[in-house]
């Protein structure tokens, strides 16, 4: 692309007066040596620097990432089979106190129905007691209820015996008062 | 590129006889690629340092400051600079792994030698006044046959006699097994040919091209269509420099196959 005209006494047999190529350059033989020379020195450089410093680094970092990601993964899924596991002892608490509160509710349930047939079967029991002395006072007062008229009844009889101006005949009387009663 | 046109015109009033026949329009395509000494106006001899010199030169900074400077904070998360370096690292060392199989990275420093220099050299000559040193094929030849005697030589060391079997398709029938050996031995032969010709001869089509157009936009009423012309050639030439330094990088690693296993 330099182009510009070279002033004075030019020296290649491959370039004009005016600075402009004759031919193709590529052509140009004695152009040749020079750069075959100078690009034989630049790819040894190259390759001195590449394979002395630049190649062995860049595999060393790869190297180094590789192996920090290998790390990473192992370390993130033994993080993920912690979290699992947390999780699974997570849900085993939650049903085992699922269960533990049915088994309370139902022993709290068991507890209070036990108290309360305990309960009812006292309530029962005194109700029964009381039943039975209640009948007893009720049977009672009927009796000493039916020996007041008896008495009454004999009481009666004898005054109207003795109204009617007989004499009481204590056993007739109570006899038929006995038998009318009976009746 | 832009100061062509005016270059163009100082020609024109420079060169009085090529403007008269051209009418204003000089071109010199080829110009860019003239080998000149950097220091007085002497003869170009073997150890003149010329541009040819000078670009190499740059292309050895530029390489350093890429792989070397660039990767010198060995980051686990890379920099800019560190990634397009194992970028680059990768893609050459998966390209002779996949084509030349585990027994072929030995040689993976020699590839990407060849690969980082031609790389570079095709972007550093797309910069406008450089001068491109993959575009001669003083340059491109040498690279050829060094390829070409080292996977040679290597082959006979590696396989002994029976390289040579590499001529002898063994899968072809009887009968055209010798016609097929010697297409195959002038095929051989004619590998360094084509591997140098084809980058130096697409590297410097694409930057007289470019010249050719530089040269027409020196008239006014074109201009602007030339622009836009050099413009999209430009693109090309960009894509250009990377495919033909990838094309000449796998077919160097083909070539290696061949020699390390020679049969078909």
């Amino acid at each position: 692309m330099a182009t510009e005209p070279i002033a004075g006494e030019f020296t290649s047999a491959c370039v004009d007066s005016h600075g402009s190529a004759i031919g193709m350059p590529q052509l140009c033989a004695e152009w040749i040596p020079n750069q075959v020379f100078w690009l034989v020195i630049t790819l040894v450089v190259i390759f001195f620097v590449l394979s002395r410093i630049a190649l062995p680094r860049i595999a060393s970092v790869l190297a180094e990432r590789q192996g920090t990601i290998t790390n990473d993964i192992a370390a993130a899924e033994e993080l993920k089979r912690q979290a699992a596991d947390a999780e699974a002892a997570y849900d085993k608490a939650l049903a085992d106190a699922r269960a533990e509160a049915q088994a309370i509710g139902q022993q709290t349930r068991d507890e209070i129905k036990a108290q309360l047939d305990e309960a009812t079967r006292e309530a029962d029991a005194q109700i029964a007691e009381k039943t039975a002395e209640s009948e007893a006072a009720i049977a009672e007062i009927r009796a000493s209820a039916l020996a007041n008229v008896e008495i009454v009844a004999k009481d009666t009889a004898e005054a109207i015996v003795a109204v009617l101006g007989g004499t009481a005949d204590q056993a007739a009387i109570s006899t038929a008062v006995d038998n009318r009663m009976k009746g | 590129m832009a100061t062509e046109a005016t270059h163009g015109a100082e020609m024109a009033g420079h060169g009085a006889e090529n403007a008269a026949e051209t009418g204003g329009l000089v071109f010199h395509p080829m110009d860019q690629f003239i080998v000149k000494p950097l220091f007085g106006d002497g003869a170009v001899g073997m150890f003149t340092i010329t541009n040819v010199t000078l670009w190499m030169l740059i292309a050895i900074l530029a390489i350093v400051a890429l792989m070397v400077l660039g990767t010198s904070r060995r980051a686990v998360i890379p920099s800019r600079s560190q990634s397009v370096a194992e970028l680059a690292y990768g893609f050459i060392y998966k390209m002779v792994e996949d084509v030349t199989g585990k027994d072929g990275l030995v040689y993976f420093p020699y590839i990407m030698t060849l690969f980082m220099f031609i790389v570079i050299a095709n972007f550093l000559g797309l910069i406008p006044m450089s001068f491109t040193t993959t575009s001669h094929f003083a340059v491109t030849v040498v690279l050829a046959l060094c390829v070409f005697i080292g996977v040679t030589v290597l082959g006979f060391v590696k396989n002994g006699a029976s390289f040579l079997s590499l001529f002898w398709v063994s899968s072809a029938p009887l009968a055209l097994r010798p016609v097929l050996a010697i297409i195959e031995i002038i095929s051989y032969f004619v590998r360094p040919v084509s591997h140098s010709i084809r980058l130096a001869g697409n590297v410097m089509a694409g930057h007289a091209v470019l010249k050719v157009f530089a040269g027409f936009a020196a008239v006014a009423a074109i201009s602007p269509l030339t622009i836009v012309a050099i413009t999209a050639i430009y693109g090309l030439e960009v894509l250009v420099a990377f495919i033909q330094a990838y094309v000449f990088t796998i077919l160097t690693c083909v070539y290696l196959k061949d020699a390390l296993h020679p049969h078909h």
